[in-house]
């Protein structure tokens, strides 16, 4: 391994290396650490210019009580919800099957093809701001649910197609060839052979997914209007107009939208990272 | 006949599995970046019929002073952003023991990457807070007066730019840390033999055998300082007086809020062209290594 490993045979070092560690870590995450204080302290703590010593008092529950009936950050969380949670699923079934034809089937065009959803999955999103809001405008869906869902589903299939495809085309070929000779049609290829074996690329993809579309701003702001179908994250930046100087509830609120992808993180941390290296990585 | 219908079907099904996704990102996708660049051509309020008025609107981007400083500051960020991987590389290479408690550090120093650029933008103004921030305390920690750095034209860009790195360089630690996971260990065992140390054997041994991960998180981040919006939008909204805009945010001011969208179309083609050179520089390198592969 590299860097050179520090033996088991000298304990002293590798806990002093282990505390230097720990160190740099607590500076780079000073930033969270001062919202999660804040987040526990009184709005007088706050006033009074205490910033960064120990709350005066402990306030969180306060803090989040005002979060939950002074603010409508709970309706923001559910609408956040049922934008992420179908959005996610459309994009892993859809890009299960482009993946699939992709990395197995032959045809003119199909490299072309593989070109397009990478160039469409890099560009800046900005691109496409003013015709997908004319879009969802003359269709009726401006301001809908809908209209974040069909646009993270047709965003995100870019990016995931790219990824189904990449983890198909290294599953061992005598799998394909052998289903081929006993005459597996496609259709059963793919339900037979390919889905049992992509779950754990699924498994991937799917927080990949969820962080993606949960942490979107961009198109919550540029798609909805009204309260009752805004997400969470568009939710936490007008609160920060509307209680301009208290930073203790504005805090709460924060920590409220990172659980979600913090707790997915954390329980799936494996397959994050996973998901996140696959095809950078060939070894 | 059964044979002519099997093979039908052989054929169809491929189409068929292909198209939902296709058509969708084909309509969504490709078809919104070529219609940008045809509304770039017109003047519109996005309500009304569109008028032709073919390059005006880009002749009237020369002109604007604040296009340039969109440009300047979308120059910023690519600069300032190509210290993500470097530093990403050394905290990579930071925790890389096996240590216990390290696997925890690790986790811990991807953090920045989940949260949502909203959450980094809010935390980062708190950071900057010119009476009581974490930046004022330490320019009073030696004596000076701290700067409201987001107030300041020429800081604001800077202060901005340095809160979306923090995601960045984890996100940069992450595929260095899988690329020092893959070392050939007969190489570095090599070196070790030839007494290559520090400096040396990171340059010659280490170094070359991470130049694919390098490249992408080279790519990434240049295409991440790019399409950077949420943390203007959170942390300035361009200002002050637009001096920290850039291209994509600029386009968002002038379609949504001064209703010419022909005009923010026009912004969003340059940026399209921008954006273009890095990815057909990104498909090249793909699409070679996967032939040589």
């Amino acid at each position: 391994m590299y860097p050179r490993q520090i033996p088991e045979t000298r304990p002293v070092a590798r806990l002093a290396y282990a505390a230097c560690v720990w160190i740099v870590l607590a500076v780079w995450l000073l930033p969270v650490f001062a919202i999660m204080l804040t987040a526990l302290r009184t709005l007088e703590d706050v006033m009074a210019g205490n910033y960064w010593g120990w709350p005066d008092r402990i306030n969180l529950w306060g803090n989040l009580v005002a979060v939950f009936t002074q603010t409508d950050m709970l309706r923001y969380f559910l609408n956040s919800l049922i934008i992420t949670l179908p959005s996610t699923a459309l994009v892993l079934i859809l890009s299960t099957m482009t993946g699939y034809v992709l990395a197995r089937h032959r045809f003119p065009g199909a490299t072309l093809l593989f070109a397009t959803f990478i160039a469409g999955n890099f560009m800046p999103q900005q691109v496409f701001m003013i015709p997908v809001r004319d879009l969802m405008v003359s269709l009726g869906l401006y301001d809908t649910f809908g209209a974040l869902i069909i646009f993270h589903v047709a965003f995100q299939t870019g990016f995931a197609t790219l990824f189904m495809r990449n983890f198909i085309a290294a599953l061992p070929n005598e799998l394909f060839q052998a289903a081929r000779a006993e005459g597996a049609s496609p259709g059963q290829v793919l339900v037979q052979i390919v889905v049992p074996l992509v779950r754990p690329a699924l498994a991937a993809l799917s927080i990949l997914l969820f962080t993606f579309i949960w942490n979107d701003y961009f198109w919550a702001i540029v798609l909805t209007q009204t309260d009752a179908v805004k997400p969470v994250t568009a939710g936490l930046a007008n609160l920060r107009g509307e209680w301009a100087s208290s930073w203790n509830v504005i805090s709460a609120a924060t920590l409220f939208v990172a659980i979600p992808p913090v707790v997915m993180f954390f329980l799936m941390q494996r397959h994050f990272v996973a998901g996140l290296t696959m095809g950078a990585v060939k070894g | 006949m059964l044979r002519t219908r099997r093979s039908l079907r052989h054929r169809a099904t491929p189409a068929l599995l292909l198209a939902p996704g296709l058509l969708l990102f084909l309509v969504v996708i490709v078809f919104s970046a070529l219609r940008t660049f045809w509304i770039s051509l017109h003047a519109w309020d996005g309500f009304g019929p569109m008028t032709w008025v073919g390059l005006s609107n880009y002749a009237e981007l020369w002109g604007d002073p604040q296009f340039w400083v969109s440009l300047r500051n979308n120059v910023i960020w690519l600069a300032v952003f190509l210290l993500a991987p470097p530093m990403g590389l050394a905290i990579a290479l930071l925790v890389n023991q096996k240590i216990r408690t390290m696997r925890l550090a690790k986790s811990l120093f991807f953090m920045p990457l989940v949260l949502s650029t909203v959450t980094v933008g809010v935390i980062f103004v708190w950071f900057y807070d010119p009476s009581y921030g974490l930046l004022a305390l330490l320019f009073h920690a030696f004596g000076a007066s701290p700067p409201a750095v987001l107030s300041s034209d020429t800081w604001v860009t800077f202060a901005v730019v340095f809160a979306a790195l923090w995601p960045q360089v984890a996100f940069c630690m992450i595929l260095f840390l899988a690329g020092l996971n893959t070392l050939d260990e007969e190489i570095i065992g090599a070196g070790r033999v030839d007494n290559a140390r520090g400096w040396q054997m990171l340059r010659h041994i280490v170094l070359p055998q991470l130049r694919q991960v390098a490249f992408i998180a080279l790519a990434i981040s240049m295409i991440g300082a790019l399409r950077s919006f949420d943390i203007i939008a959170v942390m300035t909204s361009g200002g002050p007086f637009g001096s920290s805009t850039n291209l994509a945010y600029q386009m968002y001011q002038e379609s949504l809020f001064s209703y010419r969208f022909g005009y923010g179309a026009a912004l969003a083609t340059v940026l399209f062209a921008i954006m273009m050179v890095f990815i057909v520089w990104y498909l090249l390198r793909l699409l070679r290594d996967e032939r040589s592969a």
